[in-house]
């Protein structure tokens, strides 16, 4: 044991924000390390604020801390003032739990939801003393693993790490937990020993145990160099989440956070279907907490943390099939509950429509200041390609119907960049954003509308996955064309297109980009999705000394027949039913959501013989969102097919979701 | 009703901010169910108050916070008397609540009260404190340049000085400073003290808030003797 504290402490006299790097949080558990535990130190790569709300880490870190053979501790990426005193003062990355040294783990657990991360992942192994190749590791290094929505494709990443996760934690971390104990009691032999046992897990990829070739700039194979290592990898599905009522003891932080209230998961996966969406895609099938167990989580969770906000996560709340039951108990236990300030309910990820507005006021009686609704495209045409299937007549009645209620600013969130995006479509984003205002100031003339635009980049496992991203100059020129004709009282925010092409880079990266993230670590490229530490530069520059042609990574489209580098990791999506979805959205027409529509064989229900955990078998009340969207009146809806089962395919775009996480924090 | 509590803040918590502070607070009320008054409109805030912002990285035995109750609720003396246990049971570990008392209708917020503070400052390396101590008791004027409002001006900060000596180990330096106008953070006391040394590797404990009345001085709320003393650092 190996505690720091006394020597980090008289640092953080030094650092902006301590409160980063103490722990103490409400929550917490006091580590229990010892023989026969299996030391776990879960990592996130980004800083505190943004990486403790973190709800997959906290599950995690409660699970394993429950089993007697294993132990959790967290770490997050320290800030470049204290990472300069780390080094200068030879202190190594530390778990904020017990500061304990992380190279004093069994196991560095990485959650990876952004790919601009990845070279904050190499500079934390980096700092714990850890080897940042894999193959220079030795017994007595910390095996190094990811997971989180980016480890759909890991290969860029696939040289640094030895163990990659696929899909939910819940039971996989156990698995893992038990492999690794044996290995220790059997005297830490070769890596390649615990190694191959752990690619026999489902869900566990080793990367080291597979040849990649090439042909010429293309993929040619991979292939595993053993034969009792899977020719393919499929993701882990936690088929009930009543089953897993966690976090049981939500972290509650001594200083400031991002989401910095309660959260109660009420379902995971989302079945709508829209093709730029990773999470949505990869994380099928739909499967719903039961709703007295949400109102369970809630009550007891308000009671501990003592926070007076909720937010009921998902990917699309207002789905939930229970919901109106969900909103009407958490009020009813919200009235009964002691008087002091009132109980604020946030429902994020709402869809757009009046009924979904209705439901946000119900539960917000007080403050109504903002609402965001995310479109995502300019116009009908373009959304029917991406399958957000908004009619301007949702959007409009969701915006009157949250003006007439009181609220006073919306915040639109739009991609551009998108599969055959036309200027028409660009310019149809002001022109929403002018027609919100123009409603908005019917009811007050405080009324504000803000556009966010994002490049769109293409994710590994979506329909999209085959599409050549917009260039640096196509999507700086979309955005200085709507900052042209940016209409009176909208504010309009863009991402920076710089990042998103270096997030193309990694996205859809092979193994051949891992040389190219750990220059950029090397050249001081660390919180590169932060603004100010950003700087595309070290990317192209890092680019062309490895050799590596940026169109041919970033902006080509690819092929049906191309071995993609995530061919050999599974989702459960079938490669086929992505492709016809591609041919689809280049067709422009829609599909249904398969919750209430028949199945159209995706693969993953049917590969993995699970099924949607959804109470009602009616969509929810509400607009064209929640209806069946009546489709066949405005676009021929391609018919449900039967796809043979092919070769099985597998898996995100949380990463505008990360940057709103880091837009609320700052 | 208006309660007040003295309460310590030591070991890891001092790294937390006084924002991160009012926060905890926040919640920990709530945890605890105690009926703390609102005010009125769209966002109701729970009406607390804090007393003289303790700077971020610094401990202390003496901050208080005063709790508006909501009306007609009142606490009798047996549940004042269980109300630092109860309040210490849902704070993060390292804050302590050392005793709780009832404050006057119109008798002033701390901040409006408090007329000096005294702080102790031990140096990481040995230190002459005797020696430092009277060389700024010995100075006609302390002339420091600061910062205010984006510009720099410089204050003679020896008036602020009500008092100096050294522990009687001789490793602390035992300040009482007047809280009136721009006052003297200790920061800036140990940098003057105790030149040559990093200023950051001072400690800094804040042991009493003072309230002066026509030449009295009393303590806003003192300690009752059976209060034990606060576990120096809360373990890593």
């Amino acid at each position: 044991m190996t505690a720091l504290w006394t020597r980090i402490e008289p640092l953080l006299g030094q650092v902006q924000k301590p409160a980063r790097y103490i722990g103490c949080e409400e929550g917490a558990i006091t580590p229990r390390h010892g023989a026969g535990r299996v030391s776990w130190l879960l990592a996130y790569p980004d800083t505190y604020e943004i990486g403790l709300p973190n709800q997959g880490l906290q599950i995690l870190y409660e699970v394993l801390n429950e089993r007697p053979d294993a132990v959790a501790e967290r770490t997050y990426a320290p800030w470049r003032d204290l990472d300069v005193l780390l080094r200068r003062h030879r202190v190594p990355l530390f778990s904020v739990d017990s500061h304990r040294a992380a190279g004093d783990f069994d196991l560095l657990a990485f959650n990876l939801s952004a790919e601009l991360v990845y070279t904050n992942v190499l500079e934390m192994i980096d700092l714990s003393g850890t080897p940042v190749r894999a193959a220079d590791r030795r017994p007595e290094h910390p095996l190094v693993v990811i997971g989180g929505h980016c480890a759909f494709n890991p290969e860029p990443l696939a040289d640094f790490v030895d163990v990659v996760v696929l899909g939910d934690g819940e039971e996989v971390v156990g698995e893992i937990t038990d492999v690794v104990g044996a290995w220790i009691r059997g005297g830490r032999a070769d890596r390649e020993h615990v190694l191959r046992d752990l690619a026999q897990l489902p869900g566990v990829y080793v990367p080291s145990l597979y040849d990649v070739t090439y042909d010429g700039p293309f993929l040619a194979a991979v292939t595993p160099r053993f034969p009792d290592v899977p020719a393919v990898v499929d993701k882990r599905t936690v088929a009930d989440l009543g089953e897993w009522p966690y976090p049981r003891r939500q972290l509650v932080p001594l200083t400031e956070v991002v989401h910095d209230r309660l959260s109660v998961e009420v379902f995971r996966g989302c079945t709508r279907g829209c093709r730029f969406c990773q999470a949505g895609m990869i994380t099928r099938p739909v499967r719903e907490r039961p709703a007295a167990q949400v109102r369970t989580m809630v009550a007891e969770g308000l009671a501990r943390t003592g926070y007076d906000e909720v937010s009921l996560t998902s990917l699309s709340t207002a789905d939930f099939s229970d919901i109106e039951t969900v909103v009407g108990d958490v009020l009813a236990d919200r009235a009964s509950r002691s008087p002091g300030c009132p109980t604020t309910i946030n429902l994020p990820s709402l869809r757009v429509d009046a009924f979904t507005v209705g439901l946000a006021g119900q539960v917000n009686s007080g403050r109504r200041s903002g609402l965001t609704f995310a479109p995502e495209a300019g116009s009908w045409r373009l959304r029917s390609v991406i399958n957000k299937l908004i009619t301007e007549d949702d959007l409009y009645g969701a915006v009157e119907a949250a003006f007439s209620a009181g609220w006073t600013r919306m915040k639109l969130y739009f991609m551009t960049g998108l599969p055959t995006e036309t200027d028409e479509d660009t310019l149809g984003i002001a022109e929403l954003a002018a027609n919100c205002v123009a409603i908005g100031r019917r009811h007050t003339s405080r009324a504000s509308v803000t556009a966010s635009v994002g490049g769109f980049v293409p994710k590994p496992h979506t329909p999209f996955q085959w599409f050549g991203q917009n260039t640096l100059g196509e999507l700086r020129r979309k955005i200085d064309l709507l900052r042209t004709r940016k209409p009176r009282h909208v504010q309009l925010k863009w991402h920076d297109p710089a990042a998103t092409v270096a997030e193309g880079i990694a996205s859809r990266g092979d193994r051949r980009i891992g040389r190219v993230i750990e220059r950029v670590w090397r050249s001081g490229g660390t919180f590169q999705e932060w603004g100010e530490c950003f700087d595309l530069a070290r990317w192209t520059d890092a680019m062309a000394v490895e050799g590596l042609a940026l169109d041919w990574y970033v902006h080509r489209h690819r092929t049906v027949d191309e071995v993609l580098p995530w061919d050999h990791l599974s989702a459960g999506l079938h490669k086929d039913f992505l492709w016809d979805d591609w041919r689809a959205a280049l067709a422009g027409s829609g599909v249904e959501d398969c919750r209430w529509t028949p199945c159209y064989d995706c693969g993953v229900c049917t590969g993995y013989g699970i099924e949607h955990v959804v109470a009602s078998t009616l969509p929810p009340a509400g607009g064209s969102q929640g209806t069946g969207q009546e489709l066949d009146n405005v676009h021929g809806v391609p018919r449900p097919r039967r796809v043979q089962p092919a070769q099985l395919l597998a898996v995100r775009s949380l990463a505008l979701t990360h940057s709103h996480d880091r837009e609320e924090h700052q | 009703m208006i309660l007040r509590v003295r309460y310590a803040k030591l070991g890891k918590v001092r790294f937390t901010s006084h924002r991160d502070t009012a926060r905890i607070w926040e919640r920990a009320l709530r945890r605890a169910g105690v009926p703390v008054a609102t005010s009125q409109g769209f966002t109701p805030r729970p009406r607390v108050s804090f007393g003289l912002a303790l700077p971020t990285g610094a401990e202390s035995i003496a901050e208080y916070l005063d709790v508006e109750l909501i009306d007609g609720s009142t606490l009798d003396d047996g549940e004042l008397g269980g109300l630092p246990d109860r309040l210490t049971g849902v704070l993060p570990a390292g804050f302590t609540v050392l005793v709780a008392g009832r404050v006057a209708p119109g008798s002033g917020s701390v901040q409006e009260v408090v007329s000096s503070v005294t702080w102790e400052l031990t140096p990481a390396a040995a230190t002459d404190i005797h020696a430092a101590a009277d060389s700024l008791l010995s100075a006609t004027a302390l002339p420091l340049e600061r910062e205010r409002k984006g510009g720099r001006r410089v204050d003679d900060v020896r008036p602020l000085i009500v008092s100096l000596s050294a522990s009687a180990d001789g490793a602390t330096m035992i300040a009482e400073l007047s809280t009136a106008g721009r006052s003297l953070r200790p920061a800036e006391l140990a940098a003057l003290a105790f030149t040559g040394a990093d200023p950051v590797g001072v400690r800094v404990l804040r042991t009493h808030q003072w309230i002066e009345h026509n030449g009295d001085r009393r303590e806003v709320l003192a300690l009752p003797a059976a209060v034990p003393a606060p576990a120096a650092e809360a373990s890593a």
